[in-house]
């Protein structure tokens, strides 16, 4: 049984889309508070290779692309995820699971002012230390 | 006598060729903690890919790292081509193998590069003069083909921009030939050599369960018995028709490291000769024209491990987001289990582009109990000095 039916079957639920641009590259959606438990199952329990994350500014608010890599099949799945309230954006941390997305998610945090909640170490990584506050650089200007 | 004594490393340091700080925090020699910190290096080509449109992020991508130059240009045609219906669709044939040697000679270029770099650090000059040395006729392939020493300008959506001429392949297979000799003396001189041996076996060891946790790819998942390889298990160019292997080790430390960039060598020697033997007659370019909304995610294998780009495209001629994640970002991360527990002495080489510098020593702060901050003086750190002694002297039993 490939990954693919596996996620299907355990996440059934909590997917609200699923999108195969091409054999090997798989994205579905999740709802903002299941990110934890759906990186939880794709890490832990699939074991599949946590890639990196991209944070999106979007119209619709800030989107996060969780890719995680099968290495056996060389399938990439993009967890995504919608995060609506751009005033207070917040999500939970996924570094808890496992340490290696600890630099990722500080990167968004300061590039996109998103607050990973539960993150232990959330602080500067690119940005220098002068930088003013609030000022996220891969936010896009208002549109009039 | 239990000190918790700061070492900082950087942010520049004249043993660093890249702006980089470690605060190593260190008990007497053992490295018990460590802080990395990045980013004297951000130059925001993220948000300046926004503002460029296809053709040019190629060149900017580029100029991302000077030492794997065509790493990220091929990530980034991959994730384009990825919205276009992927590469192996719309790519003519002679250009996937152009674009195959390409990638395979920057390996061996970058592998001789970080060779010399490690002996230098542990003070074995004389494979860095001698693995740079072999590194300039590797250069001068790419002067060959490409024009240039480094920043290939080789790759762009849909193709290459330079063909591999016929009457030089006869050339490149010349040097090639010449280059074996050289890797097979490496090959002696760092596996067989007790010394070499004594000192990266067992240091820095990364295991099996600690790269998997901090997610860490390329060589130093390798080492550590994580068989991945973007090359095969995702094949681009032209891998997939080649006969080549996958280097594993098991062991974890830096001669595990060492051992994998030295074999992979040989696999870069024999997949570029294949190249040059099968390479058809043909178009290099397929002259993309325009890029439909969409997203699509690339990625190669660069000398250090995947390097993987993500765009999204909205029909615009210019990308909306362009992700950029270089190996070193998942690797450099695990420092910090590398390197904690060894001595300060072996974090040099396990750091492995930093050396610390032990005469700066008024950049030594000491914590104490109650977390004030003094500056050790000289006297100081000769009495650190001779209790170091007198204990090494009752550890190894030996009486004046």
């Amino acid at each position: 049984m490939n990954a693919t039916t596996k996620i299907k079957e355990k996440l059934g639920k909590l997917i609200i889309s699923w999108q195969e641009s091409s054999p090997r590259r798989i994205y579905f959606s999740v709802a903002q508070e299941d990110i934890f438990k759906t990186a939880q199952f794709l890490f832990k329990e699939l074991g599949l290779r946590f890639s990196t994350a991209s944070g999106v500014d979007t119209h619709l608010g800030l989107e996060i692309l969780y890719h995680f890599s099968d290495d056996k099949t060389g399938v990439i799945y993009s967890v995504r995820v919608l995060i609506t309230d751009k005033n207070n954006p917040q999500i939970d941390a996924i570094t808890p699971i496992f340490p290696g997305a600890e630099w990722i998610e500080r990167e968004m945090w300061e590039l996109l002012g998103i607050n990973f909640k539960g993150h232990p170490n959330l602080k500067r990584l690119l940005l220098a230390e002068d930088w003013p506050e609030g000022n996220y650089p891969l936010r896009h200007k208002d549109e009039p | 006598m239990s000190h918790k004594v700061i070492v900082p490393i950087g942010p520049y340091h004249p043993l660093q060729e890249e702006p980089e700080f470690f605060r190593l925090y260190v008990e007497g020699e053992k490295v018990v903690d460590i802080d990395i910190i990045i980013g004297y290096n951000h130059r925001g080509i993220e948000k300046l890919s926004e503002s460029k449109h296809f053709d040019q992020v190629a060149f900017l991508v580029e100029r991302i790292c000077g030492i794997c130059s065509s790493s990220h240009p091929y990530a980034y045609v991959l994730a384009v081509e990825d919205i276009l219906g992927g590469e192996a669709k719309i790519v003519p044939e002679r250009a996937l193998y152009i674009r195959t040697v390409i990638d395979e000679l920057q390996r061996i270029h970058s592998h001789l590069l970080w060779l010399g770099l490690a002996g230098h650090f542990i003070g074995y000059n004389t494979v860095w003069m001698w693995a740079w040395k072999y590194r300039e006729p590797v250069l001068d392939m790419f002067e060959m083909i490409t024009g240039n020493r480094n920043n290939y300008g080789m790759f762009k959506i849909g193709g290459v921009r330079r063909d591999i001429k016929d009457e030089d392949a006869p050339i490149l297979k010349k040097t090639l030939d010449e280059l074996m000799p050289a890797l097979d003396m490496f090959k002696g001189a760092v596996m067989d050599d007790p010394v070499i041996q004594a000192r990266l076996k067992k240091v820095g060891i990364l295991t099996k369960e600690q790269a998997i946790d901090w997610c860490v790819v390329g060589p130093t998942a390798r080492a550590s018995g994580v068989d991945i390889d973007v090359r095969r298990d995702e094949p681009y160019g032209v891998y997939e028709r080649l006969n080549w292997k996958v280097i594993v080790e098991k062991d974890g430390d830096i001669f595990a490291k060492t051992v994998i960039r030295i074999l992979e060598m040989y696999e870069s020697v024999h997949i570029i000769r294949q190249c040059l033997d099968k390479m058809p007659k043909g178009a290099i370019d397929a002259d993309v024209k325009d890029i439909p909304p969409g997203e699509g995610i690339g990625r190669v294998e660069a000398p250090r491990g995947e390097c993987i780009h993500y765009i999204k495209s909205d029909g615009t001629n210019r990308p909306v987001r362009h992700k950029i994640r270089a190996p070193s970002f998942m690797n450099v991360a695990s420092d910090k289990v590398a390197a904690v527990g060894g001595t300060i002495s072996d974090a040099t080489i396990t750091l492995a582009a930093v050396d610390p510098c032990y005469c700066c020593t008024e950049r030594v702060v000491v914590l104490d109990k109650r977390d004030n901050r003094k500056i050790m003086s000289g006297w100081d750190l000769i009495k650190l000095s001779q209790d170091k002694t007198a204990r090494l002297k009752k550890e190894m039993q030996i009486n004046e």
